[in-house]
């Protein structure tokens, strides 16, 4: 297994840039997952990894050879669609083994490596089945047997959850992420699904609009978001902003919202008057009857072991992720506490994190 | 009066029973969702109601009329689909108005443009009416598809996973308009999908089915705290309830029936210092950023719950358990209700 750079790649189709000079390292053995909307690049990234796409600019390294003009075949690289293609006609057996046959493998190899490979994905006792009458988590397993079975330098997958119901498909998230465990591989994972790219990746990077947003681990980015864009696309419900009209200065502990102080991380930077957004995660929100900061309930979510409860203030509207045993009465009048080490504050114009204790001091990660 | 009902519907193809004995009543203005895994039956029961199955046995009564025999058309539903399906050389308003100006309707110009523009501003796409429909976001296209079904002012709007094909943010925010919307018109909705959020948080009553058979009815509430299986239990909440053999809690006040204990994240309380309660080992912290959950291995079995973020605990930490208000459930899985559990531990 490998590691893979991504150096200033950039891809141009026409008049449309794609990909506007990404930067980033997968480790080797590592679960790196590109997560964006549709259209962010992401793609486009992982097929140029792929040798898919020829970069307009940029280099891509895979364990410190230069691939960057190699063509798909050349790399050692297995790569997973969203749609699994196996070979109707063939049993499991023959469609794990087909990579191989491909390239002229001696049969007992084949064979040892086909068994071996269907025994890590707990298909053994499926060789012989038709893939025609087999489940979808089954077809699934067979298609990455396939992927597996060469024994690549690394995994690149683009979706391949998509097409399977969210209950089936937290089910694979679990099982690819041990199975890549397992078999100690370097793994690029494409997914606009956040809650899938939380819960298997070590390490992911946010892209839009053909750029890199943040890259850290799954901690980081949910804790300290760079971005408003990430701090809004990741979370469920996403961060809530409240509008700051102020000035800060360096070492600055509180602001003022709507005439109430509120305590927030450690100011790193002087600026200037100007807005800016302070942004919390409804699990930092608390109802406290004493606190100044007033808010009234417009609507209360019940999602059983805890609700969201969305509130509106002079500032914008908040939402708190309380116990379901807390009673809230729409249209009550709430006192809002904020738990003061979680917050982040927003440049609003550049939509950049300000520097804070939260951050300490660098967050232009 | 109910709006539409089902009496003893059942419907196979060839081997397979898709729905078993289903009845379902839906009242003037209610939020129904069915909620189940795939093949669980929910989709051939909307398909039944529209009138795109026909049942093998029982009857589909809508606004107190039998139309068991009657075609979709004669039905008054309208179905909204998991793939939208718009017409890609219409724009968004033609896309709308299509409905109104089916030869059978015969809605003159003025109203349907009323109406359009009424569902539009519902749907917030009233910027886009001129667009194309293949000129949107894949949010903007399933909300055309919604209106598509709004502007028709059927008996219920019959709607089979309409969100699953957007991404998580998107389904969020879609989520919550299409209940506003519900409230707001007071519109009659049978809503299918496998996704526990969307049925907790959309229903009025959500209907749990599993191989074809309707397992539970009730509120969001009732369904998550008062569950009558272990199945049920394990459809709603996250993390999942967890599931234990009862000789594992060792006390002799558990109900002489009960085989399995559910205990909700809610329902456990970690104590690091030596409680009374079972002891149980930490077998790692996961991080999900606004959830951490704790797995804990008591005995040989695994448990997970919601990580207190004041309380800090690590890998191979030792710890008791404390457990309040567990479920329990028989030898076949159903529940034994709170009556006969007395003498809680």
């Amino acid at each position: 297994m490998a590691d893979i750079k991504v150096e200033n790649v950039a891809k141009t189709f026409g008049t449309f840039t794609a990909v506007k000079g990404v930067n980033f390292t997968v480790d080797h053995g590592s679960f790196f997952v590109i997560l964006g909307p549709s259209g962010c690049g992401k793609t486009t990234t992982l097929r140029m990894i792929a040798g898919l796409e020829l970069p307009s600019a940029g280099r891509i390294l895979l364990d410190g050879e230069d691939v960057t003009a190699l063509p798909a075949s050349a790399r050692d690289i297995a790569f997973v669609f969203q749609l699994f293609a196996l070979y109707p006609h063939m049993n499991v057996r023959q469609n794990i083994g087909f990579p191989l046959r491909c390239q002229n493998y001696p049969r007992a190899e084949i064979r040892r490596s086909v068994e071996e490979v269907a025994k890590l994905l707990r298909i053994d006792h499926l060789l012989e089945r038709r893939v025609g009458g087999l489940s979808g988590g089954d077809r699934q397993r067979v298609a990455l047997g396939r992927a597996i079975v060469r024994r690549p330098k690394a995994f690149l997958m683009d979706e391949p959850l998509g097409a399977l119901d969210s209950e089936f498909r937290r089910l694979m998230c679990a099982e690819l992420r041990e199975l890549h465990d397992r078999i100690d591989a370097t793994t690029v994972y494409i997914t606009h699904d956040q809650l899938e790219a939380m819960a298997m990746a070590d390490r992911i990077v946010i892209m839009n609009q053909g750029r890199v947003e943040q890259i850290g681990t799954p901690q980081e980015i949910y804790d300290r978001p760079n971005t408003m864009f990430v701090a809004d696309f990741i979370g469920a419900p996403p961060m809530s902003f409240l509008d700051v009209q102020t000035s800060l200065r360096r070492g600055d502990r509180h602001i003022r919202i709507d005439g109430a102080p509120v305590e927030i991380p450690e100011v790193f930077e002087d600026r200037g008057e100007g807005k800016f957004a302070l942004g919390v995660r409804p699990e930092n929100v608390s109802f406290t009857d004493a606190s100044p900061l007033r808010g009234r309930v417009i609507g209360a979510e019940y999602l059983g072991t805890t609700q969201i409860v969305t509130v509106t203030t002079a500032n914008g509207q908040i939402k708190a992720r309380l116990p379901s045993a807390k009673s809230v009465q729409v249209g009550e009048s709430v006192g809002i506490e904020l738990q003061p080490d979680r917050l982040s504050l927003f440049d609003v114009v550049s939509g950049q994190a300000l520097p804070s204790a939260l951050y300490r001091g660098g967050c232009r990660g | 009066m109910a709006e539409v009902s089902l009496v003893d519907v059942s419907k196979s193809f060839g081997p397979v029973e898709a729905v078993r004995g289903l009845s379902l009543s839906i009242a003037d203005g209610e939020f129904v969702v069915l909620l189940g895994p795939t093949g669980a039956g929910k989709t051939t029961t909307l398909r039944l109601i529209a009138g795109l199955e026909r049942p093998d046995q029982g009857n589909v009564i809508i606004q107190g009329r039998v139309v068991t025999d009657e075609v979709p058309a004669q039905r008054d539903v309208a179905f909204v689909f998991q793939q939208y399906s718009l017409y890609p050389h219409l724009t968004v308003y033609d896309n709308l108005a299509f409905p109104l100006r089916s030869p059978a309707r015969r809605v003159n110009e003025d109203a349907v443009r009323r109406k359009v523009l009424q569902v539009a501003e519902l749907l917030h796409i009233e910027h886009k009416l001129g667009n194309r429909a293949t000129a949107l976001s894949g949010g903007e296209m399933q909300r055309v598809a919604i209106g598509r079904a709004l502007v028709r002012d059927p008996a219920v709007y019959l709607m089979d996973e309409p969100l699953s094909s957007l991404d998580a943010k998107l389904r969020a925010e879609l989520r919550l308009e299409l209940k506003r919307i519900q409230r707001e018109l007071g519109t009659t909705i049978l809503y299918v999908t496998h996704d526990q959020i969307e049925a907790m948080t959309m229903a009025d009553r959500i209907g749990v089915m599993n191989d074809g058979v309707l397992i539970q009815l009730g509120t969001p509430r009732e369904i998550y705290e008062r569950p009558n299986s272990a199945y049920v239990a394990s459809r709603l909440g996250t993390p999942a309830i967890n599931l234990i053999p009862s000789e594992l809690l060792g006390s002799s006040a558990l109900p002489p029936q009960a085989r399995t204990v559910g205990l909700r994240t809610e329902h456990i309380r970690i104590s690091s210092q030596a409680r009374s309660g079972p002891l149980a080992r930490v077998h790692w912290v996961e991080h999900l950023g606004d959830q951490n959950h704790v797995h804990i291995k008591l005995a040989d079995h695994s448990l997970v719950t919601l990580a207190d973020p004041a309380q800090p605990l690590k890998a191979g930490d030792e710890v008791s358990l404390e457990f309040t208000d567990p479920l329990y459930f028989d030898q076949a899985g159903n529940r034994i209700c709170a009556e006969e559990a007395r003498g809680d531990p």
